[in-house]
Formats: structure tokens, C-alpha cells, sequence
């Protein structure tokens, strides 16, 4: 039986290997993706374009003007002189924020008086623009602060943040779990249901059937290449966030390649279980990609907090196998969790796997039918 | 034998091997039908093959002929009807069938990105065994493909292709052969080859169930079903079928084959006449003289043309046969 099963493998070795669609997708979007989200996909930004309307044109709008470029997150694009030019920036794409600094800027602020500042964002792209309105007002803050001494006047409520666990709020401390999340159950559940799909449209699911191979070594046989493929992939997921964007693995290495593991015979069962219900290789990749990845990319907080939507998506979230995944990963990379601390979320991948498997088992065909 | 069965269970499997080992046919088929929603595809379909018997199954696109070797080799379920494959039934035993059983299906289905060798030793080895212990066996095949032993299946010609797929099927040393449609998309010598590789693995003992659309095909046969639209219209050997013909056949040529054809079917004694290449093949009622049928052309103006009685064709016999069948189902 071992040598019928080595045969199978070594079979499916060889069309992962003959097809450059496979392996463009098994070992060239791993990379692709974590690249991508780790450069492109970020809400960190640098030296964003920021014009600026100084009708004061002191010494101390000089200084504001100084110092929130300092921080390396804004550069000085134009002076403005008038308020018609405020949107020529804006239209032109040329500048994301303008800063208006009224006459009196310095007289007020020395003065004790309130002082207005006035911040005009492009409001089309509202994400982007929030964020930088949330910088610039930090950065403003910080020179009143500094130019007022204020923290010396014992009413002052202050408040101190810290972020534990990813103090700096990298972007990549989020995508890197994500990304393993996502890259696992492409590779482990889109690729295995489209191998067992393509044995069926070309025909030779037939002939395998008309054999002596029980159903379980067939898909045993279709699986076992893809498991040590995903789990190499994690590894490599592991390695590029490690080295390339810095993000730490402060628990424990053995139980993270374990969870690792167990999510993608999680991935795999579901891929099988979709290749049961798909005729063709094309309805394979459809229902892989409707009903695995975009979800999975949604729906599991990796991209958007699951807390913030609507309660039927929650519920939808919590049943989607990647959303416990990047809990679990969250919890052993940043804040070094031990496994007592994600009992929960292991058990409930692991009661999700057994109920995949065992549909796969109760649905797959020992006939054509 | 069923009845007993029923009544005494437990002494039932020793006495259904005996009695298998008795009268053992390759195949047995009883009543089989099935049906795809309301389109059915067979219709109470029954025959059998001897042991060592190479059976042919011929008829139009449609017919029913790959379900019926789908349901023989267990990939599809029968709505009604039993079967057994060498005294094995099609629906307790079917594992043992898949043991026992080569199929080639009517589509090319092996790995196209898999080299002829590692086609065949791959199926060597889910059958659990090796091409060096059956390759007495493929050996006359398999030298012809030897050269190209390092080339993609998805490569090879389609006769190649025929020849690698019945070497796999083979490679088991099966004791019933499934060859659905082999020949189809093949050209005339791969074709007349591959009939001679039959005839081989026949005398080796292997009972072979083959489907053909092509009806010169059928002489090749030991015995052969005429099926079309899911009924088996006749079963007979080759030299029986042409007795079964038993009204005159003429050809009958002219210039202008169309206004032959209009003429020929205002006939009084036309039973039928059909297009056969470049002249027509006219049945009439039984006792008809020639001098009629020429007296009927010259009146018509029809007067070189060129009638000869003829013996019929497989192909006339199918004709002839579904057109009594249709007219008895209306």
C-alpha cells in the first residue's frame, strides 16, 4: 500500500512541477503578496505633499512650518499666497494637505488667546486623508506644546499612550499573520481542489476509480504534495516577515509551525471538500475564490477590524476558519502567548477540520454520479 | 439460482462460485436501463459475452454505448436491472470488478504530462504490479512505443495514444477488457492494427467488450450487438447477420443521384431507399423482379441507369433494422 502511495505522490510531483501555472502560483504569489502588502497595502506613509497658505509669515509660522516636516512624514510642496490656489494642488495631485495659517498665528499663540489653524484635506481618498489630518494635528500639538511649555502647568490633563506589542504600529506586525492566513488556504485549498477537479475534466478520475485505489489513498495521495508545499510556504511567509519588515516571533517557534500544521490540513480538507461539489476546473477556482479567499480576506479582520461590521458579518466572520488562524498567529508572534492562552481558537480549527473531513469523506464519489 | 440464494444464505457464496466456475460468462447482462431525467439512456439492454469472446457493441453517437460500459466497469449505477462482470454482480462485488477489469474510456484519459513510461509504470503500480511482470503481455504493443518511451502522452499521435491507453489498461493482465470507442479519431492503418492487437489478446484469453461506431468494423467481431437509442436491435456474428437480411438489395446508379432518390420513393415496391456513397441502395418487397424496377426508371426517364443486386452491408442491416424498430415503437 505504502508503494502505491509513493507512486501516487510522485505522480502529482510531476504535474506540479510540469505545469508553470502551478508553480507560479505555489511559490511566485507567496512572495508577490507579502511584498505587496508589506510595500503597497500600508497606512504608514512618507514624506506625503503639503502645501501651505502662511498669511502670517513670521518667525513663528516659519517655525510650524519646520517643524512638521521634521517628523519625515510631510514635505513642504509650495507656499501658497492666495485661497484660489488651495485646490490647484489638490486637482493638480501635486499636494494631500493644506495647512492655512491665519495672520495673527503668532500674536495668538503668544498672546494666550485661542488660536485657529485651519487643516484642508482631499477628501476623495477619506482614508488616506484622515490619517494625514491625524498626523498633522499630532504634529501641531506637539509644537504648542513645546513652544508653550505647557506640560509644566499642573492642570493640564495629560495623557500618555503607549502600544503595547507593536509600540511603533507597524503595518506589517498585521499583514504578516494575514498574509500567511491567506497564502495557506490558496495554496492548500484552491490548488488541491483544482487537482482533484482536473482529474475528473480530463477523464482520469475515471480510471482511477475503475482501480483498486481506495477513495481515501486518492485523496491522500492528491494532498500530502500540497501540505509539505503550504507548510514550506508558511515557513518562507515566516521568514521574508522576519527579515524583510522585522516582525518578531517572540513565543514559541515549535507551536507556531504546529498551528501552522494544523491550519493547513484545515485548508486542505476544505479544498477537498470543494473539489467533491466542483465538476470542472474552472468551477473549482470559482467557488475557491468566491467562497475561501475573498471572505477570508474580509471577513476575518486581517484587512478591516471585525469588531466595527455589522453583526451578521461578525457571525460570518466567526465562522470562517482564517479569522482563529490570525488570532492564533497574533497571539504567538507579538505577544508570545503560551498555548494555554489560545485553547479556544485551536479547538474550534481543530472541530472545524474534523467536520470538513468528515463531509469530504461522506461526500466523496466512489462512482461517476 | 436466486431463489436458493434467498433461502439459504449462508451456503449461497460457495455455491455461486461453483456454480460460476460452471457456466461463467465474461459478462452477463440482465434487463438493464437507465435513464438521465427524462431522457433514457438504455432500455432494458440484456446480452452476454463468453469467456475468451471478443464482442462488439456498434452503433451511432448516442446509442447508449458508454453508458452502458460505464455502468459494466461500476462508475455509474443501473435504475434498473442486474449485471455481473466474471461472476462478480456489478453492484455487491464492485470492487472485485475494479480489480479485475481493463477500461479504456472513450476519451483519451491518461496523464497528458506524464511521459508513455511513467503512464504505464504508474498504473503498474495502483494495480500492484510491475510492466516487467505483465510485459509479456503489452510487449507487442509497447515495442512501437518504446521509441518514444521518453515523450509526453499529450504528445503522441492519436494512434499512439489508443496504443499507450491499452497497454495501461492492460498492464494489469485483466480478465475482461472495457474498450469504449477505441478506433474513434484513428486513422485507417492504426485502426487495422489495432484490430489485429484484439484478435491477440483475445487468443490469450481475455474476453473483450469493445463499442465501435464504425460499421465495417463489425465483420472483426465474434459476435456483435446492433444498438441504437438505448434497445439492442440484434445480436448475431458477422455471417448471421447478413442472413437476417432477407429481403433484395439493389444498388442502383445514376447521374443525378437526387432525382433517382425522388423517383425511387414513389416506387410501389420501395421498402426503402438510402444514399450509400455515389449511388443508392434500394430495398423492395420480397419477389420483386428487376425487369420491374427497370420498366418503373425508363418510364420516369431514368433509362442508363445502373441497377445490381447486392449483398447487404452491416450499415444496411442497421438501417434496416432501426427503421423496422422506429416503425414498431410509433
Amino acid at each position: 500500500m505504502f508503494k502505491i502511495f509513493k507512486a501516487f505522490v510522485k505522480k502529482e510531483v510531476y504535474h506540479i512541477l510540469r505545469d508553470r501555472r502551478t508553480l507560479l502560483i505555489l511559490f511566485g504569489m507567496p512572495i508577490a503578496q507579502i511584498l505587496i502588502f508589506g510595500y503597497a497595502v500600508t497606512n504608514e506613509f512618507k514624506d506625503a505633499k503639503i502645501d501651505v497658505l502662511d498669511y502670517a509669515k513670521d518667525q513663528s509660522s516659519l517655525q510650524l512650518v519646520q517643524h512638521i516636516q521634521s517628523s519625515g512624514n510631510f514635505l513642504l510642496n509650495r507656499i501658497l499666497h492666495s485661497e484660489k490656489e488651495i485646490e490647484a494642488g489638490f486637482k493638480a495631485g501635486t499636494s494631500k494637505l493644506v495647512l492655512v495659517i491665519p495672520e495673527s498665528f503668532g500674536a495668538d499663540l503668544y498672546g494666550n488667546r485661542p488660536v485657529s489653524l485651519q487643516l484642508i484635506a482631499d477628501g476623495s481618498d477619506p482614508n488616506n486623508a484622515n490619517t494625514l489630518v491625524q498626523y498633522a494635528l499630532a504634529m501641531i500639538l506637539d509644537f504648542q506644546k513645546e513652544r508653550l511649555k505647557l506640560a509644566e502647568n499642573p492642570f493640564q490633563v495629560r495623557v500618555e499612550t503607549r502600544m503595547l506589542y507593536n509600540p511603533q504600529l507597524i503595518s506589517a506586525y498585521n499583514f504578516v499573520p494575514g498574509t500567511i492566513a491567506l497564502i495557506l488556504l490558496i495554496i492548500s485549498a484552491m490548488l488541491t481542489s483544482l487537482t482533484i477537479a482536473r482529474e475528473k475534466e480530463q477523464g482520469t478520475m475515471e480510471i482511477l476509480l475503475v482501480s483498486p485505489l481506495p477513495p481515501l489513498l486518492i485523496i491522500l495521495g492528491k494532498v500530502a504534495p500540497y501540505a509539505i508545499l503550504s507548510f514550506i510556504n508558511a515557513v518562507l511567509v515566516l521568514v521574508l516577515g522576519y527579515f524583510v519588515f522585522g516582525v518578531p516571533i517572540i513565543g514559541s517557534l515549535t507551536l507556531l509551525l504546529i498551528i501552522c500544521m494544523l491550519y493547513v490540513i484545515t485548508a486542505l480538507s476544505l479544498g477537498t471538500l470543494i473539489s467533491t461539489i466542483s465538476k470542472t476546473q474552472q468551477d473549482a477556482m470559482m467557488r475557491s475564490l468566491m467562497g475561501l479567499m475573498i471572505p477570508s480576506m474580509i471577513l476575518s479582520g486581517f484587512i478591516f477590524p471585525l469588531a466595527s461590521m455589522p453583526v451578521v458579518l461578525q457571525y460570518l466572520g466567526h465562522i470562517i476558519p482564517a479569522t482563529y488562524f490570525i488570532a492564533i498567529l497574533k497571539g504567538i508572534m507579538l505577544r508570545g502567548v503560551g498555548f494555554n492562552f489560545i485553547l479556544f481558537e485551536v479547538s474550534v480549527l481543530l472541530g472545524m477540520t474534523l467536520f470538513f473531513l468528515f463531509m469530504t469523506y461522506k461526500k466523496f464519489k466512489i462512482r461517476l454520479e | 439460482m436466486v431463489h436458493f440464494e434467498s433461502v439459504c444464505p449462508l451456503r449461497s457464496s460457495s455455491i455461486r462460485t461453483s456454480w460460476n466456475r460452471l457456466v461463467m460468462q465474461a459478462i452477463q447482462v440482465d434487463n438493464i436501463s437507465k435513464s438521465y431525467g427524462k431522457i433514457s439512456a438504455l432500455k432494458s439492454v440484456s446480452f452476454q459475452v463468453e469467456e475468451g469472446e471478443l464482442f462488439g457493441l456498434i452503433g451511432p453517437d448516442g446509442a447508449g454505448k458508454s453508458t452502458l460500459f460505464r455502468i459494466l466497469t461500476t462508475l455509474l449505477l443501473a435504475d434498473s436491472g442486474e449485471g455481473h462482470v466474471a461472476g462478480n454482480h456489478l453492484l455487491r462485488d464492485y470492487r472485485k470488478i475494479r480489480r479485475i477489469v481493463g477500461y479504456m474510456p472513450g476519451r483519451f484519459s491518461l496523464y497528458q504530462d506524464l511521459s508513455v513510461e511513467e503512464n504505464l509504470s504508474f498504473f503498474a503500480t495502483i494495480f500492484g504490479t510491475t510492466i516487467e511482470e505483465n510485459y509479456g503481455l503489452i510487449k507487442d504493443i509497447y515495442v512501437q512505443l518504446e521509441p518514444f518511451k521518453k515523450r509526453l502522452a499529450g504528445q503522441l499521435s492519436g494512434g499512439m495514444k489508443q496504443k499507450l491507453a491499452l497497454c495501461c489498461a492492460l498492464i494489469h493482465r485483466p480478465e475482461v477488457l472495457f474498450l469504449d470507442e477505441p478506433t474513434t479519431g484513428v486513422d485507417a492503418v492504426s485502426r487495422k492494427e489495432f484490430w489485429e492487437m484484439l484478435k491477440k489478446l483475445k487468443q490469450k484469453g481475455i474476453a473483450i467488450l469493445v463499442s465501435t461506431p464504425y460499421m465495417d468494423e463489425a465483420s472483426l467481431c465474434d459476435r456483435i450487438a446492433l444498438i441504437q437509442n438505448g434497445e439492442i436491435l440484434t445480436i448475431n456474428t458477422p455471417e448471421g447477420l447478413m442472413t437476417e437480411y432477407d429481403l433484395p438489395l439493389y444498388a442502383v446508379k445514376y447521374d443525378d443521384t437526387y432525382q433517382l432518390l425522388k423517383g425511387l420513393r414513389k416506387m410501389p415496391y420501395t421498402k426503402s431507399v438510402l444514399p450509400f456513397g455515389d449511388s443508392l441502395h434500394l430495398t423492395v418487397e420480397a419477389e420483386t423482379p428487376v425487369s420491374k424496377i427497370t420498366e418503373y426508371l425508363t418510364d420516369l426517364g431514368f433509362e442508363n441507369a445502373e441497377i445490381r443486386p447486392i449483398s447487404p452491408t452491416v450499415e444496411d442491416i442497421f438501417l434496416e433494422l432501426s427503421r423496422r424498430t422506429e416503425s414498431k415503437n410509433d
